[in-house]
């Protein structure tokens, strides 16, 4: 049991985290609490503290959009945050996709999908050209582009203040990573988790991957769902430096050599990988 | 005939280019589907928003869709657009017919707002926030359908006004057919009408015969190069008045160019 | 067949443009036209709804009915409705429509107060009431069986009701809800004219200059007239003047020249200072012939107290009324004088402080001389009642005493033509009979009553308030066509025409709606049968009662369409066939009566409450109910046994009532006959049962009782009324016309009473006295008096005062309970146009449901910030017996003063009259609904 437990200690945390902020977001809605109000595009922590989702601020900036200062506010606390606690953890903390996403890839998994095809055939950048279209397309309609089409906001804004056809979103993100990609939403359109990205390159909380301990199982690669950060498993001793790695804790909670850890960034002493470049 | 060639690795340089190409190219065909999809989402303009939202192209661009204006409403007003509403997703927005604006003297929904896309300074007045300040709409009466204008007698939308006796108004006019009955008809007031829809709510036909619709498409606009000569407040709207070069088919060639232009149609 | 909008239009446009041109009609475009205009049957009826009375057409298609239409035909609405007479069509088809009786049962099948309904068969409900009722009468006698009756049963269900009532139980706790909404008119009527009933008409609307709206919003309350009054308006604005006088804005001011806002109760002093103004200022506007000819003085006692219950009474003493109750019910026995009252108490006596020591004085007055009526007058000047009266605290004192005497102007102009509409503000009033005198003596002074376009005309509430309530006499009080029951001799024509025995009749009849809920309370009466209204909910101080009901050894019984308050409080529910679904008739205000057809069979096992009342006939025999009954309640006198009188009529100890009342040789004489025009086509479910096969009494299929009972019941009725001033006309002729206006004398109705040239029976009057007189004010009820001054009687001898009318000396009092600093403001009570009374039937309309589906608590918005409630949200209403919660309402369509709510009482889950008082005029018994204090805090 006990290694049950620690085996998912950061899966079970990620859910509890993930499932309290929905359910205080629902609560603000349906029953009036003050404790956390909106959605994961702009909320209100005690009626005082703003918080904003920068990428929406900044599709509002480009659209045209005079932006109020609560919202440059909000959107700074949230920059600061990610900064500190890594840019994509958002991605697997607190986005309520990333359960519909981890759920499909263990269904995928379970049913031996990927044997059909283990090359995946798709580019993990096209995520950044989504969140360069987003912004293009912002510009020239006017409008915040993605947070129209979200199926993020689209089933948390559904979950907190009724689903609508919402629930499709997140059905179609399930049967896509399902059949056609494999962490396709999350690992390679969704614009979002690019943005986070780039906030994670330069964000203070990392994984660190020490080769002396590595047996070189591989379980880490197996669970990791952007498994192209991990590239220095087994090869060097560094910290996993890619804006791309969620900080979901999967692979430290897997590792049964104690060879992944969290950490803080090593500002001074760390050298790109030549094999990333 | 020549014998097949094997073909040559794509040089880096090509390969990048190549690349970069498919992607602008993939990019293109998903930013049409996109901005398409976006674009008729925009076009459904007949919407009513809270009270003080800034004009539906600054809204729809200002509001981040956080829901917080639908979470302050007590009476459960206001929707936040949900996949199938056939509306902006995540915009906030209301049915009068099930739902109206009860027109809170506080107005909740709208110093919640984070990004002025519900705009305070706009149903403030005297630096207190005042309801009746707000343009949510305007009500338009189907007079073939009310049932007031039939000679029934109803006002069901009038009493329910907040603002009744100057939103809407009851204009009497005799009925001839019955030689000893009023007709009592509900005219509405669009400078004073806030939209809020309770009267759309009220009414007793079984389809609204008095329904809100966004000032936007239920009112006309007057040119500012005429002046009610017996209203001195319509000169307020000089202050916007420009002269203006007009054409029209018969004038949009320059006057040398029609002279000189052949004369046949004058004479045989 | 289905035809689209576009064929239908394209049909009967050819069918007729080819009937223009006299060309045949293709047979094939002929055919769909008429199949199309067939497929339904128009048929006329009356208004399910208010005092009005508009006619109306119902459309019948496949056994239901599917739309209405106005009548234009019918004098009254030309084809128009309001929004509740428009939704006609769909009163009847609520979905939780009552189809079959229930009873309140434990798990083993009996009946148990405390248990659930549960379906049961008529038979067992019979067998239920037969069993309570005898367990009643047992305990208390005939004063133990009581009915809550009503003013929107029809004609014939009243008439049965009654006769059942006081010629089978021998029982007077039979009284309407129409006492809580007319019954301060009818005593007002019966001291001024001695007859019941308007002297003018509708048509008075169109001749008229003047409409003085005092306490009635018209503009919500009587949409149809209120139309009228607006067309009155347009056609001579300069000239036509609107006044609209009430204790709070309300949408009659909007048409209004003027607005007269003033303190509740004040009334009385408004109307004796236009009679002050035109006796001391004006004299020369008096018209002393007429007045010489025609009008005696007349006064009577004011420490008559406030119609609550008295200190004597059994659950005062039990303790049944916790302190703070008391604080107002105590004043029943005695008051202090105020301030505010003194003054116009001093020509009686009193004075500032002191103790006034209240006392039942009935109905007593006596005449007075002139000079002690100006003595009484002399009080009200402008300066006093525009200081007590003025209702706005916010207007100017001046502004306002300019609109009083701008008022009294309007009455003394000379050739001005003014009209009096009242309603409830002027009835339910603890000095609703004297305010409802004081009307008409303002227009007799002046010499504006029934006279066209000029009189004083109190408006009704109930489609029958008039036609069934009070013509045929379902109170406590009366018998048809203006009888008493206290009247040996109006008892002994009754029980001729009855067929019952001489001393059949209970000579005692004071137990009126109130009473009957009291006596509920104290234990006296043990069955209590609720017909066509909800008097759990329309009565106030409603907790006492419902609670009597509930927790109480009695058996509580209602027959209703749908489950309001009252069924639920009920032991037994009794399913009703609905206004449309049994043949019948209203009467309206202007003593139009109007009769309709069955239109389609019941929904479910519903019967009508006709078929109810003579299905429990036949419970009861001779031996059952006409032996000797000791003193009981307020009969202190033995009721003797009649059994041998019976027997020397012919009926045995066995002979059911049903055989004696209902299906008597008379009876059997009105055939049910198919050839007949006014029955061809049509169901009746009483006379012939019905397709559906209701189970009936006795555990069989009911398939009628083979003659035609409506129209009996309607005719043995309509014989007390003629030659007596009530004249109805024959059941058929109602069938043919649009409505008649009683008095119908040779084939004609009348349109103004008492006047010589247009009322048959006042010319006759005339003729006979051999006086020139221009009026008759035949009536005869107390019309005898003996002489006196204000304090009382010094002449006992009385003198006859054939054909005269009465002016009262009757002062301002202040109500019982008035704002104090721990209940500050005023509440008073009403409805919404939109719903009818206490929303049975228009909550069930989705569209009116929709439109007002709240009951608010309307409050002037310094008030709301006073109290610290906001637009919109909850608020308590609270007064010393109970709080209801209800929305604050800072704007819209009733606009009060500071200082006055206003809550709509239609809406049983903002149940408002727990929190009123059920204080009533003393001399009318009805209750004042528009008076308590209450406190408003945040719910």
């Amino acid at each position: 049991m006990n290694n049950v437990l620690k085996h998912y200690r950061f899966m079970l945390l990620r859910r509890l985290t993930q499932l309290s902020l929905l359910f205080l977001y629902f609560g603000a809605n349906a029953w009036g609490w003050h404790f956390l109000q909106g959605n994961l595009s702009t909320s209100l922590v005690l009626e005082k503290i703003p918080l904003s989702d920068p990428y929406a601020v900044l599709q509002m900036f480009v659209a045209g959009s005079l932006l109020a200062t609560n919202i440059l506010v909000g959107a700074f606390i949230i920059l600061v945050i990610y900064f500190i606690v890594g840019g994509r953890v958002f991605c697997s903390w607190v986005c309520p996709i990333n359960m519909v996403t981890d759920f499909s890839a263990f269904v995928r998994n379970k049913l031996q999908i990927n044997r059909i095809e283990e090359k995946q055939p798709s580019s993990r950048n096209i995520r950044y050209w989504v969140l360069i279209l987003s912004l293009v397309l912002s510009f020239f309609l006017g409008v915040s582009a993605f947070e129209f089409v979200s199926p993020i906001s689209m089933v948390h804004r559904g979950i907190v203040f009724g689903l609508g056809f919402g629930w499709a979103g997140a059905v179609i993100i399930f049967l896509f990573d399902l059949f056609v990609l494999k962490n396709g939403w999350c690992g390679h359109i969704c614009p979002l988790g690019g943005f986070y990205s780039l906030l994670g390159r330069f964000s203070l909380i990392r994984v660190r991957h020490s080769e002396e301990k590595c047996t070189l199982c591989m379980k880490c690669k197996t669970v990791c769902p952007e498994h192209q950060v991990l590239y220095m498993v087994g090869k060097e001793s560094i910290q996993v430096l890619s804006g791309e790695c969620t900080n979901c804790g999967r692979c430290v909670e897997v590792c049964e050599d104690d060879a992944l850890n969290f950490s803080i960034r090593d500002y001074l002493n760390n050298t790109q990988s030549k094999e990333e470049k | 005939m020549q014998p097949r060639t094997k073909k040559e690795p794509l040089s880096d340089r090509r390969k990048f280019i190549l690349t970069m190409a498919r992607g602008i190219g993939i990019s293109a065909i998903g930013g049409f589907v996109w901005s398409a999809y976006v674009d008729e989402l925009k076009a459904s303009s007949c919407i009513l928003r809270p009270p003080a939202a800034l004009a539906e192209k600054d809204f729809l661009r200002t509001c981040i869709k956080c829901g917080l204006c639908v979470e302050a409403c007590p009476f459960d007003t206001l929707i936040l657009a949900k996949a199938g509403d056939n509306r902006p997703l995540g915009t906030p927005y209301f049915i009068p017919r099930n739902t109206p604006c009860y027109m809170c003297e506080d107005i909740p929904c709208v110093p919640i707002c984070p990004t002025g896309a519900l705009d305070k300074a706009s149903v403030t007045f005297e630096d207190k926030l005042n309801i009746n300040l707000a343009d949510m709409g305007v009500a338009v009466v189907d007079a073939k359908n009310c049932i007031a204008f039939w000679g029934i007698q109803c006002d069901a939308c009038y009493r329910a006004c907040p603002l009744l006796g100057s939103a809407i108004k009851i204009e009497y006019t005799k009925n001839e057919r019955t030689g000893k009955h009023a007709f009592m008809k509900p005219i509405v007031d669009s400078d004073i009408c806030t939209g809020c829809g309770l009267c759309e709510k009220a009414c007793v036909t079984e389809k609204a015969s008095i329904t809100i619709l966004p000032r936007e498409i239920a009112l006309g606009k007057v040119g500012d190069y005429y002046i009610k000569g017996w209203d001195k407040a319509d000169e307020k709207r000089l202050e916007k008045a420009t002269s203006q070069t007009t054409t029209t088919d018969i004038s949009k060639k320059s006057a040398i160019d029609s002279l000189n232009a052949n004369m046949e149609n004058f004479y045989e | 067949m289905s035809l689209s909008r576009r064929e239908f239009l394209k049909s009967s446009a050819a069918a007729s443009a080819a009937a223009a041109i006299g060309m045949s009609v293709p047979s094939s475009v002929q055919a769909q036209a008429d199949d199309v205009e067939s497929s339904w049957r128009w048929d006329k009826a009356a208004c399910r709804f208010c005092g009005t009375g508009c006619g109306i057409m119902m459309a019948t298609k496949d056994g239901k009915i599917v739309a209405v239409k106005g009548d234009p035909a019918a004098p009254v609405n030309r084809g128009l409705n309001c929004i509740k007479g428009y939704f006609n069509a769909k009163i009847m088809y609520g979905a939780d429509r009552l189809t079959q009786p229930l009873l309140r049962m434990d798990k083993d099948g009996k009946f148990d107060k405390q248990g659930k309904f549960a379906p049961i068969s008529w038979k067992r409900a019979f067998d239920e009431m037969e069993i309570h009722i005898k367990k009643a009468l047992k305990s208390g006698g005939p004063e133990a069986v009581g009915v809550f009756a009503s003013g929107q049963y029809t004609v014939m269900e009243g008439y049965a009701s009654q006769k059942m009532m006081k010629g089978g139980f021998r029982s007077n706790a039979f009284d309407p809800n129409a006492r809580h909404c007319m019954a301060s008119a009818v005593v007002g009527f019966y001291q001024t004219f001695g007859i019941d009933e308007p002297s003018g008409c509708y048509d008075d609307i169109e001749l008229t200059d003047t409409v003085v709206s005092w306490g009635a919003n018209m503009a919500e309350m009587h949409p149809i007239l209120w139309s009228r009054v607006t067309d009155r308006k347009l056609s001579d604005p300069e000239r036509v003047k609107i006044i609209n006088i009430s204790t709070y804005r309300h949408r009659t001011s909007d048409l209004a020249d003027i607005e007269i806002i003033f303190s509740p109760n004040t009334d009385l002093a408004l109307w004796n200072y236009i009679a002050h103004e035109i006796v001391y200022n004006y004299p020369e506007s008096i018209d002393w012939d007429f007045i010489k000819r025609h009008i005696i003085f007349a006064a009577s006692p004011v420490n008559i107290g406030y119609g609550m219950r008295r200190s004597d009474e059994k659950s005062v003493k039990d303790g049944k009324y916790n302190d703070k109750e008391m604080e107002t019910v105590s004043k029943e026995m005695q008051k202090v004088v105020s301030e505010k009252e003194a003054p116009a108490l001093k020509p009686y006596g009193y004075k500032e402080g002191d103790i006034m020591v209240n006392k039942n004085a009935g109905l007593a007055h006596w005449e007075i001389s002139f000079e002690d009526y100006k003595k009484f007058l002399e009080p009200y000047t402008i300066d006093y009642v525009a200081k007590i009266s003025k209702g706005n605290p916010d207007e100017d004192i001046n502004e306002f005493k300019e609109k009083l005497k701008t008022l009294a102007s309007y009455y003394i102009e000379k050739n001005r033509k003014v009209v009096s509409f009242w309603t409830m503000g002027m009835n339910q009033h603890t000095r609703g009979t004297w305010v409802n005198t004081l009307a008409y003596n303002v227009h007799f002074l002046v010499n504006k009553q029934a006279k066209p376009g000029s009189g004083a005309f109190s408006l009704t509430g109930q489609p029958s308030a008039c036609g069934t309530a009070r013509e045929v006499g379902t109170f406590t009080h009366r018998l048809p066509a203006d009888m008493m029951v206290d009247n040996p001799q109006h008892r002994k024509i009754t029980e001729n025409k009855w067929m019952v025995p001489e001393g059949t009749i209970n000579p005692i009849g004071v137990q009126h709606i109130m009473k009957i809920h009291r006596d509920i309370e104290d234990g006296l009466i043990k069955f209590a049968w609720v017909n066509v209204c909800n008097p759990y909910q329309d009565t106030a101080s409603a907790s006492h009662w419902i609670k009597a009901a509930r927790e109480m050894d009695n058996f509580i019984v209602t027959s209703d369409g749908y489950p309001g308050i009252s069924a639920k409080v009920s032991d037994l529910i009794l399913p009703s066939a609905m206004i449309y679904e049994k043949w019948g008739a209203y009467g309206n205000a202007e003593r139009r009566t109007q009769h309709w057809r069955q239109q389609v069979l019941p929904v479910g096992d519903a019967m009508s409450d006709t078929w109810q009342w003579i299905e429990l006939s036949k419970r009861f025999t001779v031996k059952d109910l006409w032996g000797e009954w000791a003193p009981s309640g307020p009969r202190s006198e033995k009721l003797p046994s009649i059994i041998d009188a019976a027997k020397k009529m012919g009926y045995s100890e066995d002979t059911t009532m049903y055989e004696i009342l209902f299906a008597n040789k008379v009876a059997q004489s009105y055939k049910l006959d198919q050839r007949d025009p006014i029955q061809k086509g049509y169901d009746n479910s009483e006379g012939y049962g019905d397709s559906r096969k209701v189970i009936g009494s006795d555990g069989k299929v009911f398939d009628g009782y083979g003659f035609f009972i409506q129209k009996y019941l309607f005719e043995e009725y309509a014989a007390f009324t003629r030659g007596h001033g009530h004249d109805l006309a024959p059941f058929d002729v109602y069938h043919k016309v649009r409505g008649l206006k009683w008095p119908v004398v040779d084939g004609k109705e009348t349109q103004w009473r008492f006047n010589v040239q247009y009322d048959p029976y006042a010319a006759k009057a005339v003729k006979k006295a051999g006086t020139n007189n221009s009026h008759a004010f035949y009536g005869t009820l107390a019309k005898a008096l003996p002489f006196g001054d204000l304090n009382g009687v010094k002449n006992p001898e009385k003198k006859s005062l054939e054909n005269k009318a009465k002016i009262f000396a009757r002062p301002y009092m202040d109500p019982p309970e008035m704002p104090s600093s721990e209940y500050p403001v005023w509440l008073s009570t009403g409805r919404v146009l939109e719903h009818w009374h206490s929303g049975t039937m228009t909550m069930r309309v989705p569209e009116l449901y929709r439109a007002v589906p709240e009951a608010l608590c309307y409050i002037h918005p310094e008030d709301a910030k006073h109290y610290d409630v906001k637009q919109g949200e909850l608020c308590w209403v609270e007064s010393r017996r109970g709080r209801v919660k209800a929305r604050v309402e800072t704007r819209g369509r009733n606009r009060p003063s500071r200082g006055l709510v206003f809550v709509p009482w239609f809406d049983e889950k903002v149940f408002i009259n727990k929190v009123c008082l059920d204080a009533t005029c003393p001399q009318s018994g009805q209750t004042d609904y528009k008076k308590c204090a209450v406190k408003i805090y945040k719910a």
